[in-house]
């Protein structure tokens, strides 16, 4: 049937099993916002206080659910606003779609009125991106970006439809969803050889990253690890992949890691890399990561073996596919004086927190934070030291339910996220975990919160100022705290009823389980619950850029 | 520094020469040279790149580009398994005859052209592989060279 560009695009998301988007209108995609009025029943769409809320709402919504995230903006500022939201999406290889109006073909070029060339600003920031010049291409093109941004390692595509393309018509032939059958293949050979080599390990540890919840192979690393005696260490972006309470699992690795699972992968002999890339983050000094180790590095993306480290052995596969083929060829396996190595290192050298309760300490406010939520919240974070505390406390049983900036390091990333994830899953507790620096970048997005009745918790660790980088003035040049005091009388109860939600100020650990359950049972819109804490707290342990085991900082 | 020439078939669409650059612009790579053209399938354009790096390097560069949406095809050539070859025209201030005869002598034996002799001037011209201009730029830097184009390479696979 003979459709105009607009009415193409809904059928092709519908075709593609959205039923939701977040976005924002303007003047090149009105035909676009047109079409969405007649097809409210068909797509839901969540309108955002700015742009990049969308993009990161987007993000949010793909990362709890599994799907691509799709996002919606005209040209020009709507376009540049999602920037932030693409690249953050991007560097964590998150799906989504971001589509984008700009002005009239016979306009492009000629710097017209809120121009801009999306395409060309988000070249290095997506996987592919498309500027659909005719309306004949566009059903196909929406169907490539879905399949682009979800096969292989998935990550945003941006697809840019001038306004005349939105308008005119052409024959649509209607098809199926884009079915990405992928196999990787792996051969006996390559598992053989890496069974080989766990065997003849005396120190195997393993490290794993994000690849493992995408391709949703935490079961199986588990089984891998259990079989072969086998501890692992995890990144931020694998956070509830395998429970916290596999005594195998030493936590989180890398600059704020564990101080067991740093000294597990210095000493090992074989290091077991899977769906996880060396970032800087990990392996803070690349000539002097796992000194001893034989490293094999499991990625799906070839461009990552060697990239930030040489190493011995690789296979090109998702994890889940290489996991389940290679636990046949595992040998079991006890691993005595390593684990008890390991146990010591646990007992004497990993950091523990005191605790007071007069004030809020941040790992008990987590503590007690995790202890009320349960198992099935999902929770957002910001960028600073609260979500590196976050990271470090958590109690994820549940991969996709710990959503964060991992590898952009997206301050105001959050809230957007926790509204994505709260459209994704409107009976789920949702938590944004904040600081008081990175929540004034977005708060913005309280009103669409309240709009949409979405009742997402915020805690704001506030310490008034921008802790983590005071955190490295004050560890590494000389506490000259330049701009990072803020001085700032946000008030955030007034702030919240402002906006139309409610919000609370604790001071200690029991008004924050007061706050908390009156937030966990009254879940009609957004609340903001306002948690002092110290400035002087510091997110420990911590290996500086740069350094090694011999380096960490632990009081 | 090693040098590397890489065949690349891409899709011919706008946008995909930007596309490559802007990889090596942000990955950190060094091209030496770059060069787009036609191949017999008009849906199909052909990159020879010349680039500098180690064996590392050279792997991270081909798995990059691998992962372009519109590259199809990434070939490392040898220089002696593949026709390779560069154009270069050199502008050489050469007053006297002295100079034009020992220009005229260099040239005949790296087979370039003299296009064009003025009585100040002689532009000559080169068709090889790029080492071999590297070696004939060599000898005749002992004269003035006022201008210089190199037209980079283009390779196919023997």
């Amino acid at each position: 049937m003979v459709k105009n560009g607009s009415d193409i695009l809904v059928e092709a998301l519908v075709e593609q099993g959205v039923d939701t988007i977040f976005g924002y209108p303007g003047g090149a995609v009105l035909n676009i916002y047109d079409a969405l009025y007649k097809n409210s029943d068909r797509i839901r769409h969540i309108l955002t206080a700015h742009e990049q809320g969308a993009a990161h709402a987007a993000d949010g919504y793909a990362r709890s659910t599994g799907k691509v995230g799709v996002c919606l903006a005209t040209s020009g500022p709507g376009a540049t606003n999602l920037v932030t939201g693409i690249a953050t999406a991007y560097m964590d290889s998150i799906p989504m779609v971001a589509i984008t109006g700009n002005v009239g073909t016979s306009l492009i070029g000629r710097d017209s009125f809120q121009e801009v060339y999306i395409a060309g600003i988000t070249m290095p920031i997506t996987k592919h991106n498309f500027v659909v010049r005719h309306v004949e291409e566009l059903a196909a093109t929406i169907r490539d970006a879905f399949r682009i941004a979800s096969s292989g390692r998935p990550g945003p595509v941006l697809i840019d439809i001038p306004k005349d393309v939105t308008s005119a018509e052409c024959e649509y032939i209607p098809a199926g969803k884009a079915e990405v059958t992928e196999t990787y293949e792996v051969t006996t050979e390559q598992l053989e050889t890496v069974a080989a080599m766990i065997a003849q390990s005396e120190r195997p540890m393993i490290y794993y990253g994000g690849g493992v919840e995408t391709a949703n192979a935490g079961a199986a690393l588990q089984k891998l690890m259990q079989k072969a005696d086998i501890p692992s260490a995890h990144t931020m972006m694998a956070i509830g992949c395998i429970p916290d309470t596999e005594p195998l699992s030493l936590g989180l690795v890398g600059m704020h890691g564990t101080v067991s699972a740093a000294w597990a992968v210095e000493r090992s002999d074989l290091l077991i890399c899977i769906g996880a890339r060396f970032s800087d983050r990990v392996a803070t000094n690349p000539r002097r990561f796992a000194p001893k180790a034989k490293i094999i590095h499991i990625d799906i993306d070839a461009a990552e073996i060697n990239k930030n480290i040489g190493v011995d052995y690789s296979v090109v596969s998702d994890a889940e596919n290489f996991l389940e083929a290679l636990l046949p060829h595992v040998t079991e396996a006890k691993h005595t004086e390593w684990r008890a190595q390991i146990a010591e290192w646990r007992k004497t050298l990993d950091y523990v927190p005191k605790d007071d309760d007069s004030v809020i300490h941040p790992h008990q406010l987590l503590r007690t934070l995790y202890d009320m939520i349960g198992d099935d919240a999902i929770v957002a974070t910001d960028v600073g030291q609260h979500q590196l505390w976050s990271a470090q406390y958590n109690r994820c049983r549940k991969v996709r339910h710990f959503l964060t900036s991992g590898g952009l390091g997206t301050m105001g990333f959050g809230y957007g996220a926790a509204m994505g994830a709260q459209v994704a899953f409107p009976d789920k507790t949702v938590v944004h975990i904040t600081g008081d620096g990175s929540f004034h970048m977005n708060l913005n997005e309280l009103c669409t919160s309240v709009t949409y009745g979405l009742p997402i918790i915020t805690i704001i660790m506030n310490n008034n100022v921008l802790g983590n980088v005071r955190q490295w003035q004050t560890m590494f040049y000389g506490r000259r705290y330049s701009q990072t005091d803020l001085y700032r009388k946000t008030d955030y109860i007034k702030l919240a009823e402002a906006f139309g939600g409610r919000g609370y100020r604790v001071t200690n650990i029991a008004e924050l389980r007061a706050a908390l359950s009156g937030a966990l049972e009254q879940r009609t819109g957004p609340v903001l619950i306002d948690c002092r804490i110290d400035k002087d707290e510091r997110v420990l342990p911590m290996i500086p850029a740069g350094g090694t085991v011999d380096d960490i900082v632990a009081d | 520094m090693e040098k590397y020439i890489l065949s690349v078939t891409v899709q011919n669409n706008a946008g995909v020469l930007a596309r490559v650059s802007s990889l090596f612009g942000r990955r950190g790579y060094n091209i030496d040279s770059l060069t787009v053209s036609a191949t017999t399938d008009p849906k199909v354009s052909r990159m020879s790149i010349i680039v500098q790096g180690d064996e590392p390097i050279l792997e991270q560069i081909i798995k990059q580009l691998l992962k372009l949406e519109e590259v199809q095809r990434v070939d490392h050539l040898q220089e002696d398994e593949s026709c390779c070859s560069e154009l270069v025209f050199v502008k050489m201030r050469a007053e006297n005859a002295n100079e034009r005869d020992a220009i005229r002598q260099l040239c005949s034996l790296y087979a370039a052209h003299i296009v064009e002799s003025t009585g100040q001037t002689m532009i000559i011209e080169l068709s090889e592989v790029p080492s071999r201009i590297d070696a004939f730029l060599d000898v005749i830097s002992n004269f003035e060279i006022i201008e210089m184009s190199r037209s980079g390479v283009t390779a196919i696979e023997k």
